[in-house]
């Protein structure tokens, strides 16, 4: 039986006929979406490379069964930048080397974006890496993760106070 | 994966009753139907059920069912009367987890056996007459506290530890009406063929109820002891709330994580610290009463000393009071340890 879904993806509202209900979220948005800047890396919950918001929330693309979550409003890394503009966490990801690979990126920034909304970890070093905790790099580029998520920190605190 | 039929309930009347497996966050569900532990041949999605609602209750709160992990961590009334309840969730999974993550399915959540996670081991839980697979393997996540030769898988939450220590009620609601059940108690534990089932078929959980803490809103922790500080089941953990005038011990609780296939409330420990004062040789006789019949499974010996510790810690810094601020590393061990 087909089943349809909406879903708002980076702001554009689209209806996407299921006829397999087994479809995750992370599925719909690389096999039928074509959006492959969210990775699978585990499909378990471990690793948090499938990490989006759904509803401004962070969460694991792989364990949401896509029917589940229809008419949510979903952003992917896709949907960071405007145009050429990169989004401050891309941006400070870039300056303080927070990747090597590259595989857990997109997951390390949707997540990191989340952790900075939520307002709760602030300028504390060990806060940011408890909350960037859902987020594995096989490559071990914490260090300049946490780096790149309290420099995003300062820049996008001050782009609310301006 | 299995393939099943997906249907949505929008009323608790037309989830109650209904045949299939309750699909909430899915994080457990799903993820045991990928890997062939759970084969529903239906999906009942009980995510739009209105029981997201936490409400004063006396001097309590009454959480519903379908109140993500996130939410209840942060509300100002859980942190306020129950921070011990928001310290454990806190410390569990992660941020991406904990905001799908649902009351009712975290109280539901599997064991992480592993051998119950491999489709192709025998375990009676999974299959009731099949035989443990457990027993004899890997134990570091079993039992110490009310096995059989039957089952001596624990049970995994760290939420529903704290849901213990401080008194919640399990609302459930079935075909033939509702009932409650404490939720120490809640979890069974197993017999000599497996484990009975925690509810009957067609039963949904709508709310906890947790009752006024008293004088133990601001004197309760909880402390998980796990093989990373972060995103790592427990090992062993506890619970403890305790409130003290004039020196003396007026309340006490204690439960335990970890150990036994629910959350080991030692109500023992507890009448044993009352009329005491809140020093720790008091608390250590309470742990030894907490553990009080406890053995290994296996090559799980340690977990004994560890859980006795890990009580003594979670007593103690109850005591000294629940800081005002959720520490940066919920239920650390290593808090005001420099390695932090
Ligand atoms: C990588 C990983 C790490 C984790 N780490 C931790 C940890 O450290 N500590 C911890 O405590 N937990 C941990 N968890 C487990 C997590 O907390 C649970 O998966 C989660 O709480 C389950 O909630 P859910 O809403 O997603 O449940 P679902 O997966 O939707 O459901 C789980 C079960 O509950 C049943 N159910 C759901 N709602 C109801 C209801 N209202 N009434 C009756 N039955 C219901 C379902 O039918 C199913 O059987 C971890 C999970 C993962 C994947
Ligand atoms: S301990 Fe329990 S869950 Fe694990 S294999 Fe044995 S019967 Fe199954
Ligand atoms: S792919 Fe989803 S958490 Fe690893
Ligand atoms: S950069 Fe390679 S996994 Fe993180």
């Amino acid at each position: 039986m087909t089943q349809t879904l909406n879903l708002t993806i980076n702001g554009t509202t689209q209806t996407i006929a299921l006829d397999d209900p087994r479809a995750t979220l992370l599925d719909v948005l690389r096999e039928r979406l074509g959006l492959t800047g969210t990775k699978k890396g585990c499909d378990r919950g471990q690793c948090g490379a499938c990490t989006v918001l759904i509803d401004g929330r962070r969460m694991n693309a792989c364990l949401a069964l896509a029917l589940s979550h229809d008419g949510a409003a979903v952003t992917t890394i896709e949907g960071l930048a405007e145009g050429d503009r990169l989004h401050p966490v891309q941006d400070a990801f870039l300056r303080h080397d927070g990747f090597q690979c590259g595989y857990c990126t997109p997951g390390q920034i949707m997540s990191a974006v989340a952790l900075i909304a939520e307002a709760e970890a602030g300028l504390d070093p060990e806060r940011v890496r408890e909350g960037m905790s859902g987020n594995l790099c096989r490559c071990a580029a914490y260090a300049g993760i946490t780096e790149a998520v309290l420099d995003a920190t300062r820049t996008m605190t001050r782009e609310d106070a301006a | 994966m299995n393939l099943f039929d997906y249907t949505r309930a929008d009323t608790l009347g037309a989830a109650v009753g209904a045949e299939g497996a309750l699909l909430a966050g899915g994080t457990n569900l799903l993820d045991l139907m990928k890997i062939g532990v759970a084969t529903p041949s239906r999906l009942v999605d009980v995510t739009r059920l209105p029981l997201s609602q936490i409400e004063d209750h006396g001097g309590g709160l009454r959480i519903g069912a379908m109140v993500r992990n996130a939410d209840l961590a942060r509300h100002p009334q859980v942190l306020a009367r129950f921070p011990a309840v928001a310290e454990a969730l806190l410390s569990g999974a992660s941020a991406q987890l904990r905001n799908a993550a649902t009351t009712g399915g975290n109280v539901m959540q599997s064991t992480r056996c592993s051998y119950f996670m491999d489709p192709l081991s025998p375990c009676n839980r999974r299959e009731p007459g099949t035989g443990c697979s457990a027993i004899g393997g890997e134990t570091r996540n079993h039992a110490i506290l009310g096995w059989t030769s039957g089952c001596i898988a624990t049970h995994p939450s760290d939420l529903c530890v704290a849901l213990a220590a401080f008194d919640a009620v399990v609302e459930i609601a079935g075909p033939a009406g509702t009932r409650e059940v404490p939720m120490a108690t809640f979890h069974p534990l197993p017999d000599a063929n497996g484990v009975p089932p925690a509810l009957a078929a067609g039963e949904v959980i709508t709310h906890i109820r947790l009752p006024d803490p008293g004088g133990m809103a601001r004197h309760a922790r909880y402390v998980k002891l796990r093989e990373r500080t972060s995103f790592a089941f427990a090992i062993v953990s506890a619970a403890a709330g305790i409130a003290v005038q004039d020196n003396r011990i007026v309340a006490a609780r204690l439960a335990l994580g970890g150990v036994a296939a629910r959350p080991w409330r030692s109500t023992g420990a507890e009448a044993a610290l009352l009329g005491q004062p809140p020093i720790e040789t008091n608390f250590a006789r309470a742990a030894e009463l907490a553990l009080q019949g406890a053995a290994p499974s296996g090559n799980n010996a340690a977990k004994i000393v560890l859980a006795r510790r890990i009580a003594v810690r979670a007593l103690t810094l109850a005591a000294a009071g629940t800081p005002d601020r959720m520490p940066a590393l919920p239920a650390s061990v290593f808090e005001g340890d420099d390695h932090g």
